[in-house]
């Protein structure tokens, strides 16, 4: 375990800032997002960001080729891969856990190699948490987040951020910073304090139910016309979940060819997966049910139970009308047989 | 007569068929608008409160195209909404039954929630909020918590209903919601557009201004529709900070009634409502005083023709004729 003093936080953002490129949560207009550092740049007292940390790996645009016309010919330049180290500051157990799920959709084969190159020369330091809010329910996946792990886990208590190395490269990384020694000892009472809180969430969430065998049972629920009734069918809960992976790739036609690009999509959009054969879900109930059953049900059968929402709570924070997965899961999952 | 006995008697009687309120949620803050087919639904988990912000007329479009009569609650921002959208010919007058409620100015959960941080219920006493948290008592003023739109009311009268809870409100002409748009009018044109770059940057395209919008109700909007090839999803370009919103905002001038709700839903916190407002204000001073759904009869400026219409020229920053 190392340490520096809360107050030399500045220098020890830059001394970070000199190994590789730093990006850490600090409020931009009173919202709080993952920013590059520079000097005067500071750490956010809000406990989480509105967008999650997903967007540095997977951005919610990015090229992936550039075709050139000239004459009767056309010339494909693939986009560059991310090929420089970067740090990431600030992640908080919630926001880890969603890496793991994106990990297993993007470096499936045929791997994504644009989300491939962004992990592989990301450098992540959590930050524990010990002041929840109400909207966490990150316990019910099992998440510690009063010890996330990450290349480097740090705890920042009222006097001192300590910093602690989880693999190789978070060793490498600590060596070249300005820090003191430290002891497991110092976080002791204030991970107990923080463990205490988060048992003592409100919302307590039962998953039981929710297993492939009752795939079809759950999906001809009759609530899902009743809790999909009020949905405006944007795409707020989509685009700051940290989990949400499905994207659109369009073409833009530039002066002298075109700029082939992803972008995020919705499935709560109304021209969701209008590409494949024109036969979009034909109305809100359909896309709403088609979001939840894709991270309680689908997603855990195809990989080994794991459910795709961490409880960072974004969502129940920011649905224009407070829909959201807590009231799904409880809804649907309230209900069961026996 | 409280709102939520209102709901009971309505449906017992039989004189409505359906209720369209706010359901409650996990918190004291996350109401979700419902339709409620039973009094005993009512009674299980309608909530009306400081925290009911959200201006369900939109709803009626689709609502008021059903079956039977369909039970409203109007605060008076939201009945401008509703009658706008009887005068646009959206929402099927007959159908439904509007009952008015008096307003003193609904809350912005993301200021309370910053103000008492992990919140899980709240009880109104004499203008205090006090609040449950995680990590104990907390109070909070009312009026420090308000939704940006209540600070600056531009109305407490509610303008159409068929049925009023208490006594009616009346216009506010001292509200300061223009304030702020004169402050960025004042700017240099430069100044201007870092203003608007430095807060249209962080948008996200979710949508939710747009599809929240009451004056928003194309069947397909224009942003949408691949057919003419004018779709647009991604934040691609500067695209967001240079046309959607802008584009968005012209679109409803005349039509909109300044509710606020762009800005209530924004993840982002952008002040959307400020281009809205540019526009009324400049609609206001170039054509003489007007408010969208104040009324069912008046044309709206954009739609209406005059011999005394002022030039093009005349708008500010406009080549001088």
């Amino acid at each position: 375990m190392k340490k520096i003093e809360k107050a030399r936080l500045p220098e020890l953002f830059a001394a970070l800032n000199e190994t590789a490129a730093l990006y850490l949560p600090a409020d931009r207009d009173g919202v709080a997002a993952f920013t590059r550092w520079q000097e005067g740049v500071t750490l956010t007292e809000k406990l989480n960001t509105v967008r999650s940390a997903k967007d540095l790996f997977f951005p919610q645009v990015e090229t992936l080729a550039n075709f050139k016309t000239q004459g009767g010919t056309i010339e494909i330049e693939d986009a560059a891969r991310q090929d420089e180290d970067f740090i990431v500051f600030g992640v908080r157990a919630c926001d880890l856990r969603s890496f793991e799920i994106l990990d297993r959709v993007f470096l499936a084969e045929p791997q994504d190699t644009f989300y491939k190159a962004r992990r592989e020369h990301a450098a992540i330091i959590t930050l524990a948490c010990n002041a929840p809010e109400e909207t966490c329910f990150c316990t019910a996946f099992s998440i510690d987040a009063a010890d996330p792990q990450g290349d480097v886990t740090a705890f920042l208590t009222d006097t001192a951020l300590c910093l602690r190395a989880n693999t190789e490269k978070g060793e490498n990384l600590l060596a070249k910073l300005p820090l003191s020694d430290g002891a497991e000892s110092e976080i002791a009472a204030w991970q107990k304090q923080a463990r205490e809180t988060l048992e003592k969430l409100p919302i307590q969430l039962d998953l039981s139910g929710f297993t492939g065998e009752r795939m079809m049972e759950l999906f001809n629920h009759p609530a899902w016309q009743p809790l999909s009734e009020a949905c405006l069918g944007c795409g707020t809960c989509t685009f700051v979940c940290p989990t949400c992976q499905c994207y659109d790739v369009k073409d833009f036609k530039t002066k002298d060819g075109v700029q082939r690009f992803r972008c995020w999509d919705s499935c709560m959009y109304s021209d969701f997966t209008m590409m494949s054969a024109g036969q979009p879900r034909p109305t809100q109930k359909e896309r709403f049910r088609q979001r939840f059953m894709h991270k309680l049900v689908y997603y855990p059968m195809n990989n080994e139970g794991i459910f795709s929402c961490v409880g960072c709570g974004r969502c129940l924070q920011k649905c224009p009308i407070h829909m959201n997965i807590v009231k799904v899961a409880k809804t649907l999952g309230g209900e069961r047989d026996a | 007569m409280q709102v939520k006995e209102k709901a009971i008697e309505l449906l017992s009687s039989g004189k409505v068929s359906r209720v369209l309120g706010w359901k409650q949620g996990e918190f004291c803050y996350d109401l979700t608008p419902a339709v409620f087919e039973s009094a005993e639904e009512v009674e299980r988990s309608f909530v009306f409160s400081p925290l009911a912000g959200a201006n369900l007329a939109k709803y009626l479009i689709a609502e008021s195209r059903k079956e039977g009569v369909v039970a409203a609650f109007l605060k008076p921002c939201d009945s401008y909404s509703v009658l706008q959208l009887c005068k646009e010919h959206r929402i099927r007058r007959e159908n439904v039954y509007l009952v008015g409620v008096p307003c003193e100015g609904t809350v912005d959960p993301d200021l309370l929630r910053e103000n008492a941080k992990g919140l899980t219920a709240v009880r109104e006493a004499g203008g205090t909020l006090v609040c449950d948290t995680l990590y104990g008592e907390k109070r909070v003023d009312l009026s420090a918590v308000l939704l940006e739109r209540c600070k600056v009311c531009k109305s407490k009268k509610i303008v159409v209903f068929d049925e009023l809870l208490g006594e009616n409100g009346e216009e506010n002409p001292q509200s300061t919601r223009f304030a702020a748009v004169e402050e960025i009018e004042n700017l240099t044109p430069e100044e201007r557009y870092a203003f608007w770059q430095k807060e249209l940057s962080r948008c996200i395209r979710c949508n939710a201004c747009r599809n929240v919008c009451p004056a928003c109700s194309c069947e397909t909007c224009v942003f949408d529709n691949a057919k003419l090839g004018t779709d647009n999803k991604a934040p691609a370009s500067r695209f967001e900070e240079q046309y959607f919103h802008i584009i968005r905002a012209f679109h409803v001038a005349g039509r909109c009634t300044d509710c606020g709700e762009c800005s209530r839903v924004c993840p982002q916190k952008i002040p959307l409502h400020l281009l809205n407002r540019k526009f009324i204000r400049d609609m206001n001073t170039l054509y003489g005083q007007y408010q969208a759904g104040a009324d069912e009869e008046s044309l709206p400026p954009m739609l209406d023709f005059r011999m005394d219409d002022c030039e093009p020229s005349a708008a500010r920053g406009g080549k001088q004729a």
